[in-house]
């Protein structure tokens, strides 16, 4: 094998585990930490989209688009949880409800509002050429981007007082809010920093893809299935789903073209529900102790 | 209580009454016109102009007095792209509503869908879109575009300009396959070969393995297939990876008006072959696109589905008035007489009898770096005759199947 194609499979590796991560990190905060079952999940990606598409046409820079659509989304994501997902932290199967509803009427005022489709903002310029094969810089852009959303949930979760405090919140509400965790709070801002990630995720994404109101629900499946394969370990759980699935759509995809890389991934993941119901991070969490 | 009650129910009554009264004033009852086109979903885009010509051309047939005298009313649902609500609302259209004529589908999938469900009454059913060809159907009519009119002048011309090497980036359902059938047939009679066929599930997005592949294989151009919004994210990073290949399709540009909706030059060096696109610049199509706009300021790019949409709206009455009749058996006497044609913005176009499918102007168009459209080559008005030539013939007998090149009907 020449150092192209060597090259080309890490590139094809880092491709798949990007678009999982970053599709799924929010979705792992909202999901997999607070049980919520988020089926707007794809609309706060697409929010993220369409506000930096928007900031972009208006003249700002794309880095700064981006960052802003991410805030945007995250905001959005205070005011759902404050008038909507607080009221289902005790009845998730409703949750499930609710947010599908929501989704369904942002999807569609989107369509009455917006139109059916919005011109793009093109690919920032750049690209190398390893071998016979030509790629773009963006896409390793967005692999970095990846690692270091993984680093700061890291930092944010794992050495921050409010990381402290939200991890307690999330495993006994009742009893971080009798040792004194404004618990409202801390559920108002891990839902905030959820819709951020999947804005941050629609804002990244944005240049690379056409964009129409429903463009959430390209991301949904490879989001809520990386997180129930990770299960509730943002870092010890999504991270290692990420490589493991991305890993095996990626081999599929060569070889044997996208349907199979799909059916494969799929299949992976039953096996996975089957033999670890509570996901990877079950097995992990309980080795670190 | 009990008199509230009471109260209600005359209401009620009254509200019948008056219900009753509007329709019996009417002198004829409308024309009932039942359209089937997405417009919400991932193919919303391209539905949306679809109602837009629909609604056009009713607007514009009841202000010149309707249809025999008769108004028309357009009965439009919103399948939003799934088959099974197709279904649902074609049988809602038919059997409840009565509807005179059924048109839409967007999708190869939705109309193979909508045909059984129609073959079953004596309603015709018009579908509006180009499509991979050879439906031989009594009770469909088809005002689109066909390989014979796409592909037979799309490929070789791209053979001879590019190369004899071809990679086919196709959807994964019976339109991506049947085209890529043809796509094999055609090359292989110029002596070009398939270097590789990718069969992409709808609604996947992200092409880098895909992109990949093609380098690999070194084609000299590609046919793409794909279809919806998130499969066009291909051209998006595609132009990114720097992949600058030639590229054909049957349905890029003039349908799914890429070059409108991606930043220049996502789609450079595309090239297409099409019986309308926005750019055409005749005096018939520019009164019709002065005509739409008109009433559809916002519309983004009025594509061949749009266009072919609103002149279906004009066949149907056209076929109704020289048949003065709305029996499906009425008007396919009309089509048989081989003289059911009207004159579109692109030209005259007639109704085929052995196949009723449409005769088209095509012109193969090309888009450069800026994105502007230029037109490569006129092939005048083309016959939809491959059905025929193969052995279909509706006006003898109803086979009511799909042929493809390698599902020919057998010979008796």
């Amino acid at each position: 094998m020449s150092a192209a194609d060597l090259f080309s499979f890490f590139y094809q590796f880092a491709d798949v585990f990007a678009f999982l991560i970053l599709s799924a990190s929010g979705l792992a905060i909202v999901f997999g930490m607070m049980g919520i079952i988020n089926m707007a999940h794809g609309e706060f990606i697409m929010c993220g989209a369409y506000v930096t598409v928007g900031l972009v046409n208006l003249g700002v820079p794309l880095a700064l688009a981006q960052i802003l659509a991410a805030i945007a989304a995250g905001l959005i994501g205070v005011v759902v949880e404050y008038f909507i997902v607080r009221r289902f932290y005790k009845r998730p199967l409703d949750s499930l409800l609710a947010t599908w509803g929501l989704s369904l009427i942002v999807t569609q005022s989107m369509l009455l509002i917006v139109g059916s489709s919005i011109r793009g903002i093109g690919t920032p310029e750049g690209s190398f050429a390893v071998g016979d094969y030509t790629f773009s810089t963006y896409r390793l852009v967005l692999f970095a981007c990846a690692v270091a959303v993984l680093v700061g949930l890291y930092i944010i979760f794992m050495k921050t007082r409010f990381g402290v405090l939200a991890r307690a919140t999330m495993q006994n509400a009742a009893m971080a809010k009798a040792l004194g965790a404004r618990t409202g709070r801390i559920y108002a801002i891990s839902f905030g920093i959820g819709a951020g990630l999947a804005g941050l995720c629609g804002a990244l994404y944005a240049p690379t893809m056409t964009l129409i109101p429903t463009m959430g629900a390209t991301f949904i499946v490879e989001s809520f299935v990386t997180v129930v394969v990770g299960g509730a370990n943002v870092l010890l759980g999504t991270a290692p789903a990420a490589i493991f699935l991305a890993m095996i759509r990626m081999a599929l995809n060569a070889s044997y073209g996208q349907i199979i890389g799909q059916i494969g991934m799929l299949f992976a993941v039953i096996m996975i529900i089957r033999i670890l119901p509570e996901g990877l991070s079950s097995v992990l969490v309980r080795r670190g102790r | 209580m009990e008199s509230r009650h009471l109260l209600r129910i005359a209401f009620l009554g009254l509200m019948l009454g008056a219900a009753g009264f509007s329709t019996a004033q009417a002198a004829d009852p409308s024309l009932k016109v039942g359209l089937l086109e997405d417009v919400s979903g991932d193919l919303a885009f391209m539905g949306m102009p679809k109602l837009h010509g629909s609604q056009l051309a009713v607007e514009e047939i009841n202000k010149s007095g309707g249809i025999l005298g008769r108004q028309v009313e357009l009965i439009h649902l919103d399948p939003q792209g799934d088959n099974a609500r197709y279904q649902e609302f074609a049988r809602r259209l038919l059997n409840r509503d009565k509807v005179d004529v059924l048109i839409g589908g967007i999708t190869s999938a939705s109309r193979e869908a909508l045909r059984p469900i129609v073959d079953r009454t004596s309603t015709p059913y018009f579908y509006t879109n180009q499509y991979e060809g050879g439906v031989c159907d009594a009770n469909m009519i088809s005002t689109g575009a066909v390989p014979e009119q796409q592909f037979s002048t799309l490929i070789p011309w791209m053979v001879e300009k590019f190369g004899k090497k071809v990679y086919v980036v196709a959807a994964d359902y019976n339109f991506g396959h049947i085209s890529a059938e043809w796509n094999r047939k055609i090359l292989k009679g110029l002596g070009g070969e398939v270097v590789g066929e990718e069969f992409i599930p709808l609604g996947v997005s992200q092409f880098a393995q895909t992109i990949q592949n093609i380098q690999k294989a070194k084609p000299d151009w590609l046919l793409m297939l794909n279809v919806g919004a998130a499969q066009d994210s291909f051209f998006e990073q595609a132009a990114a990876a720097k992949l600058n290949l030639p590229m054909g399709s049957s349905i890029k540009i003039m349908l799914g008006f890429e070059h409108k909706r991606f930043k220049p030059p996502a789609l450079n060096n595309m090239h297409a072959t099409a019986n309308w696109f926005e750019e055409i610049d005749t005096p018939e199509a520019n009164a019709f696109k002065k005509r739409w706009h008109a009433k559809f300021p916002n519309e983004m790019y009025i594509n061949d589905m749009g266009y072919n949409a609103y002149h279906a709206i004009y066949m149907y009455k056209m076929l109704v008035e020289k048949a003065k009749s709305t029996k499906l058996a009425d008007l396919r006497k009309v089509i048989a007489t081989g003289d059911a044609c009207i004159d579109a913005a692109e030209g005259r176009i007639c109704i085929d009898p052995k196949s009723q499918h449409t005769s088209h102007r095509m012109r193969l168009i090309s888009v450069g770096p800026q994105h502007q459209v230029t037109v490569e080559k006129d092939y005048g008005v083309i016959q939809p005759y491959w059905l025929g030539q193969i052995g279909c013939d509706l006006t003898k007998s109803n086979p009511k199947d799909q042929y493809t090149p390698n599902h020919l009907p057998k010979k008796s």
